[in-house]
């Protein structure tokens, strides 16, 4: 199988910035959620999102050839080389827009690791292998809080339909095509994301249903993260912090 | 540990022929370490005095990862996060183990936590220190979470059986978080000119504070007798205090770093280490609410809670509304 090598390196880039800059979303919450066993399950969501990018990024840097880490991608490249949607890189909003961004990329996920098992590329199909395992759970339990808090109480249907609003406009960035997905799917490496369009409309109504929610009608879609073209003003003030000490202190031994 | 100057509530020890039937039998099964469970008889003293010290261990496991989690986003490569993350993830669930053996006695986590949020409850001094350095995660890996397991290891043979069992889990998570807090310090003082002065500032600054955990000097631990008494503690807090710094000074010594108090010297004739007492005022001042970080603690634990009213009602309420289908369905 021969494939452009900066496709490749492309396409895991983006998988693995989306779990990286999640994950550190995620992990903002530590000691501050409604409830100790939230506290535990977003630490957990949070690890699970840190251990798939060090797969992911452990594979690109190999496939980049330069004698790179997954540490040098994830802590020395400025936002413009970053590849993930913008919806991982939205702030956290209250627990609802929290677990209602988890959930929409939750199910992304679930349909996409599913496509990738089957990878023409053993090592994007064992590292598939091994994540779908924690989406399978990371759904479920993002899918049930969604419901709980979309058919709960008027105010917590009220947040989650305005989260809704919010995040909505970030779905379809997801699901874009470009020449690198193409190629990527001409390998057999990957599916086409616009591919998966209608599985995941299929997840997704059947929850937001559940959860009396009303999906927006507009169908626009803000786009830049995974080109890199143009992330939103937030990703910068992630990576001030995320990549601080890496910065401040080069080449030491942590 | 994470509990300290644990107030017993009694004062003074009954002698044997002022005990009760009730009382002498179950003073008997102390004596003869029989642990004591949840649906046994026991003095309405000896259930205050646990739940205040199981609550204030549990409040602290809670508090306790706000100042690592003061670290998570910063943390320098993806596997210091990774273990940063499993960490905290750890002393949450210590939390919820210490909550429900808690619950054992009667008391729900939900009155513990509002006496905690009303400022009736305390957690540990020592999570009113702040971490100003990446150093300072090792150091509350290393020295903090080694301090607590010299308490916690003695608290396995404490005399409540769903105390002692908690006790028995937790303290294999906390070995495991001691060598990772260790490990991360050593690539400090091992590393360059200013990851070293890192790991130094780390060492003089938590040093004192650590040594606070085990609670006043004996002379001074007026809560104590009854507590050995029951076996709610078993070793006193200066005997703690000296087991640890016996195995800290070396592991110390060992990173190169210059020692953080400058009265520490083998006693050959004692066969310890001696060192001076810490600041006790300081420590009175922090328990009393006067610490670095004691208001921004409690304010960030109470917003969580408050923040997170809405979270609870709407689950509660979704809940309830699948219950109602269920038997409306049946």
């Amino acid at each position: 199988m021969s494939v452009d090598k900066q496709h490749l390196l492309q396409f895991l880039l983006r998988q693995g910035d989306n779990t990286l800059v999640l994950g550190h979303r995620v992990s903002e919450w530590c000691g501050h959620s409604p409830i100790l066993e939230e506290d535990i399950a977003l630490a957990n969501t949070a690890l699970d999102l840190i251990g798939q990018t060090q797969m992911w990024l452990g594979y690109a840097a190999e496939v980049q050839g330069e004698g790179k880490s997954a540490d040098d991608l994830a802590f020395l490249r400025d936002a413009w080389d970053f590849r993930n949607v913008l919806l991982t890189e939205l702030p956290n909003g209250d627990f609802g827009r929290t677990l209602l961004r988890q959930f929409l990329f939750d199910a992304f996920q679930s349909v996409l690791m599913g496509r990738l098992m089957q990878s023409s590329d053993e090592t994007v199909a064992a590292i598939a292998a091994k994540a779908s395992k924690e989406v399978a759970y990371h759904v479920e339990r993002s899918a049930d809080t969604v419901v709980g808090l979309g058919d709960g109480t008027e105010e917590s249907h009220r947040r989650m339909q305005e989260a809704l609003e919010y995040l909505w406009p970030y779905v379809g960035e997801m699901f874009a095509s470009d020449e690198t997905d193409a190629a990527m799917a001409a390998a057999g490496i990957a599916p086409d994301p616009a591919s998966l369009r209608e599985e995941y409309d299929a997840l997704i109504s059947k929850v937001l249903t559940d959860a009396t929610l009303d999906i927006p009608a507009a169908t626009y879609a803000h786009k830049g993260g995974r080109t890199g073209y143009m992330h939103t003003e937030h990703l910068g003030h992630l990576l001030t912090s995320m990549q601080w000490l890496q910065r401040a202190y080069p080449g030491c031994e942590w | 540990m994470y509990a300290q100057l644990i107030k017993t509530a009694r004062s003074g020890i009954k002698s044997r022929e002022e005990m009760s039937e009730q009382e002498r039998e179950f003073q008997d099964k102390i004596d003869n370490d029989i642990k004591i469970e949840p649906r046994d008889w026991m003095p309405d003293d000896y259930r205050r005095t646990l739940i205040r010290q199981m609550g204030q261990h549990a409040h602290s496991e809670v508090v306790g990862q706000l100042p690592e989690g003061n670290w998570i986003t910063r943390a320098p490569t993806l596997e210091r996060k990774a273990i940063l993350l499993a960490k905290v993830q750890d002393e949450a669930g210590h939390g919820l183990y210490l909550y429900s053996a808690a619950e054992t006695l009667g008391e729900s986590r939900d009155e513990l936590v509002r006496l905690l949020h009303e400022g009736r409850m305390k957690y540990s001094s020592i999570f009113n220190y702040p971490t100003l350095n990446w150093a300072d995660i090792g150091a509350v890996g290393w020295l903090v979470d080694g301090a607590a397991i010299v308490n916690q290891v003695a608290l396995q043979r404490t005399s409540y059986g769903p105390y002692s069992r908690a006790m028995i889990r937790i303290c294999k998570e906390e070995s495991f978080h001691a060598r990772q807090g260790y490990h991360a310090i050593m690539n400090m003082a091992f590393g360059t000119p200013e990851q070293k002065r890192q790991a130094q500032s780390a060492v003089d600054r938590l040093w004192f504070p650590a040594i606070m955990m085990f609670g006043p000097t004996d002379a001074d631990s007026t809560n104590s007798d009854q507590s050995m008494a029951w076996k709610i503690k078993v070793k006193s807090n200066d005997e703690l205090r000296q087991q640890f710094v016996d195995q800290t000074v070396p592991q110390i010594e060992y990173l190169g770093l210059d020692l953080p108090d400058a009265g520490i010297k083998w006693n050959e004739e004692r066969g310890h280490y001696d060192f001076s007492d810490p600041d006790w005022s300081e420590f009175f001042d922090v328990i009393k609410g006067n610490g670095p970080c004691n208001v921004d603690r409690l304010k960030d634990r109470v917003a969580a809670w408050d923040d997170g009213e809405w979270v609870r009602d709407g689950l509660m309420a979704h809940a309830q509304k699948k219950a109602a289908a269920k038997v409306a369905a049946e």
